[in-house]
């Protein structure tokens, strides 16, 4: 199948090492190839656009200058913020020749120039709608029967809309859903699947990141979820590893989950825990594990 | 009108379209740290009152999820204004004391020019007294906890090419500027 300029971005090397063998071993599995970008560098993420615009820029115009030369148009990005930093740059230097030429004239630098020749994915995206939930339902071998998965979009896999997007892509989206569902699991709705969870503010302005993961977290809670799923390691970091900070300052007893989407993908595409990442949490998912077909049969017989 | 001037240069429509309607205060997940609510410091912005503006913590305590923007029926970008106001504020050096939100900002666009790569522990000292003794001792346990299941780096990682990238930086805006 499709081979695609791959962008892992600095959490997957560290705190979201988990995302990243998880992402490459579903994304075999599917027939899709995964090549990593040469020496690519940060997005920049958001603290970046607090010191300077046109630096922000630079920074993604690089990396996709390094995916064109390496002549690979599709790139596809697993974090959401580096997602939304490589799209939207990608997007201004398209509508905007200038900065383009400001761009090209930075790049030269390091021997690389961009012509705008590349699109850029989230990986939700490349599985939901370029290989399809059909293909993931064929591809189900221990289907995450009864699991009750509380989808989380996060921000930036959806916002800012795209050029072309309208309300409900932004308001409203389903593709999580359904995707939770294709794997066998049940899609539970929760109102604020689609609320900020604080992101660096856990650094920054901790009780307001504090107070946001617990009105989160009661969320999913209170719709049953059994585990949140997440697409963004900033996410993931924040609503498991402070989950024991916000029980600690806010007098919650939160034991919830929460894992990347694509270590749900691969359990019910019947890769083994331990080649997702699995085993390297804070918060116990032995619950989602018992959950597979094949571990009931296991008990039962 | 210096700061509305800047806001102009911006994404989506000038602040002056608001019509108060409060949609991106309500809309806000922060709003209750906020000194000013989002629709509050557009109306200063509009008065003209620079100075408190400047003063507020609203745009430190913006996470930047765009719900605001997004939901504005008037097309303010109004999460790009908060951008803005980072960036203003920093360059003219003018915050209130006792925030975390610049420092953090600062050490982590220095990390990165110095590696091409970002490295959480290096941002560390900007937060780590945020929530006091306990706080500290917490957060080492946490990173404790981190580094035995293999998620923490102990040495940043650095791109191949950091000298040309530092030149491709340069070219952008002096290197000595942001030191």
């Amino acid at each position: 199948m499709k081979t695609y300029a791959y962008y892992p971005g600095c959490s997957l090397e560290s705190m979201a090492v988990s995302y990243h063998v998880s992402a490459v071993e579903v994304a075999h599995l599917l027939g899709v190839t995964l090549v990593e970008i040469e020496d690519w560098n940060c997005c920049g993420a958001t603290a970046y656009s607090h010191v300077d615009e046109l630096l922000a820029q630079v920074l993604s115009a690089r990396n996709l200058a390094l995916a064109e030369k390496e002549q690979r148009p599709d790139l596809v990005a697993p974090c959401s913020g580096c997602f939304k930093n490589l799209y939207f740059a990608n997007e201004h230097m398209l509508e905007d020749a200038d900065l383009m030429d400001h761009m090209n004239f930075a790049l030269e630098a390091d021997d690389l120039s961009y012509s705008g020749g590349v699109t850029v994915h989230h990986l939700m995206d490349l599985f939901v709608r370029e290989v399809g939930l059909d293909a993931i339902r064929e591809k189900v071998e221990d289907p995450l029967e009864g699991l009750r998965v509380a989808p989380y979009y996060g921000c930036q896999m959806t916002r800012p809309r795209k050029p072309g997007e309208g309300l409900e892509d932004v308001e409203g989206p389903r593709f999580f859903e359904e995707l939770v569902g294709a794997l066998g699991a049940i899609p539970v709705d929760y109102p604020y699947r689609m609320r900020c969870c604080g992101a660096s503010l856990i650094a920054t302005s901790r009780q307001a990141a504090l107070s946001m993961l617990r009105d989160l977290l009661q969320s999913a809670m209170d719709a049953g979820a059994d585990v949140i799923a997440t697409s963004c390691p900033l996410c993931q970091i924040n609503l498991e590893v402070y989950q024991s900070e916000v029980n600690r300052e806010l007098g919650t007893e939160f034991s919830m989950p929460i894992m990347y989407f694509t270590q749900l993908m691969g359990l019910a595409l019947g890769i083994k825990p331990k080649q997702l990442g699995i085993g390297s949490e804070v918060v116990p998912v032995a619950p989602v594990l018992a959950c597979r077909q094949s571990q009931r049969t296991a008990v039962a017989g | 009108m210096e700061v509305m001037n800047l806001l102009y240069a911006g994404d989506g429509k000038p602040p002056n379209l608001c019509v108060h309607c409060s949609v991106c205060s309500a809309t806000c997940p922060a709003v209750e740290f906020m000194d000013h609510s989002p629709r509050m410091l557009l109306a200063m912005i509009n008065a003209g009152m620079k100075d408190e503006v400047l003063a507020s913590n609203t745009f430190w305590t913006c996470a930047s999820c765009f719900a605001c923007s997004e939901r504005c029926p008037q097309g303010i970008h109004v999460a790009q204004i908060m951008y803005a106001l980072k960036r203003y504020s920093l360059w003219h050096n003018r915050y209130p004391e006792g925030l975390v939100g610049p420092d953090f900002s600062r050490r982590f666009v220095k990390t990165i020019l110095a590696n091409g790569k970002s490295y959480e522990p290096g941002y560390a000292p900007a937060f780590i007294w945020e929530g006091g003794l306990p706080g500290l001792l917490y957060e080492m346990l946490g990173a404790v906890k981190l580094l035995r299941r293999g998620r923490l780096q102990l040495i940043p990682k650095k791109i191949k090419r950091v000298d040309n990238f530092r030149q491709m930086i340069g070219r952008i805006i002096p290197l000595e500027g942001i030191s």
